[in-house]
């Protein structure tokens, strides 16, 4: 177990290196200059003035150092818990745009995944052995799955938030309320919630509803089931085995799908103009801001990594044959 | 008698009709009786262990009789027969290395089971720790997941855990096709062992080695396209069958002593007709060298000595 923890923990650490350096290396490769774009916006005529505040920002940004330098400084400066400033909110600290951010992704994403997750695989044990729910849940899952994740937001967006009026369409909030903790708050909060999560919940409820129902098929058939049912143990019994082995593919499809939920989660707080990461990234890349584009980047490569290295540990735990420490027996 | 089994049927379903692979057939099983049922691929003799404990989605019974000490045995009926499962008939099946749940100690497994059947584990354990070691495991095995097990080793195991409530009837299927000589020979032993332990009364073991039924059988029934061909004590089948079938089957197991680079050897001609339409009368008319026009009607299984039955007309 320790040997594979070592081996685990240098493979996540070899990835982090090479995504922060990634992530440092695209907004760069992107066309533009952001200091340009700041000095244009203070809209000054004189040639001098432009001159010295572009010295000054790109001091400021460290952005006159040779870029090997920049890449060693912007590690050193990562260990320190610094991202730089935002050149978009200038002068606000990236870290503190992107962590008033995270909540909202976090929001809407865990239940999402964590919901779908359960209640399409208990939707798709049931299925398996009822027919009714098997031709109904099915092609709907089908349907709902296949679909983009915008294209579903769009539509809830459209159907319940402008046609019916339900739930409003844009915002994490009332724009006419100012962010405190009071009920009334928290149900604004709350009502702004449910169209973003649920589109989230509903194209990811589909696919694990048919994953499920076709590997529980297939435990129900498989030797153990049938040994069991001969020596007369209950259904129940049965199932329970087939639904704890049908888990363990479907554990490492979550963590395969994660990055995946995550575009999703991106592009839906676009859609509803949702402040979180999603829309942080969009804003970033519409004012060429290096340093909060770096920073959100940052942000989710370190939530994939450290959901993946979570569920690589629960599968050693859920899965005894993937188990090192195993010794075998003699006879 | 143990087990008396009358004209039973048991057809598979398929989309061009009925596969008549088990077309009545009738025989007994006496207490403490080891009967092997010997016979080609797609004979019906899987076909018949599966009925007597547990018929597929794909099985219909379609007639006859199971009776196990004197009970008839709802067979067509999976939730009634569920009762009579595990305590009254059990079953070591053919895929005895994939049988248990990869992901839960043997153990616990074992556990869950006897739960399910309200029997405490706590009071089963040291009889079932005895029978491992009869059967030459250390109790250990119980604290370890299937794969961590070899193959010969899963299979006694699965011979433990299938008679632990001391079954009538134990239904052995291709119980050691899937091991090494050693391991089957093990394995063998084990069985007759069981038996004489009086873990088991009587057993019902399948396979298309004679040689393993040689060891283990006290009889042998041989089986033909669905049909019955002959049942007689082992050493009879093996030195005097009557049926051309079986004469032709055991002709065509190798014999210590024979040289076959001056001899071929033999194997039989032909091979068995469709189950979806069978032909009427005797069905091994087409293969055999004895047939004559009265093989066109069905021959009855019929005793002609003590305890040797046999199907064919040319037997008096």
């Amino acid at each position: 177990m320790r040997g594979y923890l070592a081996r685990k923990t240098l493979v996540y650490g070899l990835t982090f290196v090479v995504a922060v350096t990634l992530n440092w290396l695209i907004p760069r490769l992107m066309p533009g200059d952001p200091v340009q774009r700041m000095v244009a916006r203070a809209a000054v005529q004189h040639p001098e003035t432009i001159e010295s505040m572009t010295v000054y920002y790109e001091r400021m940004f460290g952005l006159d150092l040779p870029i090997w330098q920049q890449y060693l400084n912007y590690w050193g400066s990562l260990f320190r818990g610094d991202l730089g400033t935002s050149v978009w909110l200038f002068p606000t600290p990236v870290s503190q745009v992107v962590l008033d951010a995270v909540p909202y992704t976090l929001g809407i994403m865990i239940p999402a995944i964590v919901l779908s997750f359960v209640i399409g695989n208990t939707v798709g044990a049931m299925a398996a052995r009822s027919r009714w729910l098997d031709n109904v849940a099915l092609p709907v899952g089908y349907l709902i799955t296949a679909m983009p994740y915008m294209w579903l937001a769009i539509l809830l967006a459209w159907g319940l938030g402008v046609a019916l009026g339900w739930f409003p369409v844009a915002g994490g909030y009332d724009f006419g309320l100012v962010p405190q903790w009071s009920w009334s708050f928290a149900a604004d909060l709350l009502h702004h919630w449910v169209l973003p999560f649920l589109s989230l919940f509903l194209v990811s409820l589909g696919g694990w509803a048919i994953g499920m129902r076709n590997l529980i098929i297939y435990e129900l058939e498989s030797d153990y089931s049938n040994y069991l049912s001969a020596l007369g143990a209950p259904r129940r019994l049965v199932r329970r085995y087939a639904f704890r082995n049908a888990m363990l593919p479907q554990i490492t499809g979550l963590a395969l799908q994660l990055g995946t939920v995550l575009g999703g989660a991106l592009v839906t707080e676009i859609v509803f103009a949702y402040p979180g990461l999603g829309k942080l990234v969009l804003s970033a890349i519409q004012n060429q801001d290096f340093f909060l584009l770096q920073g959100t980047l940052l942000f989710v490569v370190i939530g994939v990594l450290v959901a993946n290295f979570v569920i690589d540990i629960v599968y050693v735990l859920v899965d005894p044959r993937t188990r090192t420490g195993l010794t075998g027996a003699t006879a | 008698m143990a087990l008396s089994v009358t004209d039973l049927r048991v057809y598979y379903r398929t989309l061009k009709g009925d596969v008549k692979a088990l077309d009545g057939v009738t025989f007994d099983v006496a207490d403490g009786e080891i009967m092997g049922i010997a016979g080609e691929s797609g004979c019906g003799k899987t076909t018949l262990g599966k009925a007597l404990i547990r018929l597929d989605n794909r099985m219909r019974h379609a007639g006859g009789t199971v009776a196990l000490d004197g009970e008839k045995l709802p067979i067509a009926d999976d939730a009634a027969m569920r009762r009579h499962r595990y305590r009254e008939v059990s079953l070591i099946p053919q895929y005895a290395m994939s049988a248990m749940n990869p992901t839960r100690k043997i153990g616990k497994m074992i556990r869950d089971l006897l739960a399910a059947h309200g029997v405490r584990y706590a009071e089963v354990l040291p009889e079932l720790e005895r029978r491992l070691a009869l059967v030459g495991l250390d109790a250990e095995v119980l604290k370890r997941y299937p794969i961590e097990l070899s193959g010969g080793m899963k299979q006694r195991v699965v011979l433990v855990l299938s008679t632990l409530l001391n079954p009538s009837l134990l239904i052995g299927d291709e119980v050691t096709s899937a091991l090494d000589v050693s391991s089957q020979k093990a394995v063998a032993r084990a069985l007759v062992e069981f038996r004489d332990h009086g873990f088991v009364r009587s057993m019902v073991v399948i396979t298309h080695d004679i040689s393993v039924l040689f060891q283990v059988a006290d009889t042998i029934l041989v089986m033909y396209a669905g049909h019955l061909a002959e049942k007689a004590p082992a050493r009879t089948i093996i030195d005097e069958p009557l049926h051309p079938y079986t004469k032709m089957l055991i002709g065509a197991l190798p014999q210590v002593g024979d040289r076959y680079d001056e001899q071929q050897l033999s194997g039989i001609e032909g091979r068995p007709p469709s189950l979806l339409n069978p032909p009427t009368g005797c069905r091994f008319r087409d293969r055999c060298p004895l047939a004559h026009d009265r093989c066109a009607e069905a021959p009855p299984f019929r005793e002609v000595a003590e305890g040797h039955q046999v199907a064919c007309w040319a037997v008096s």
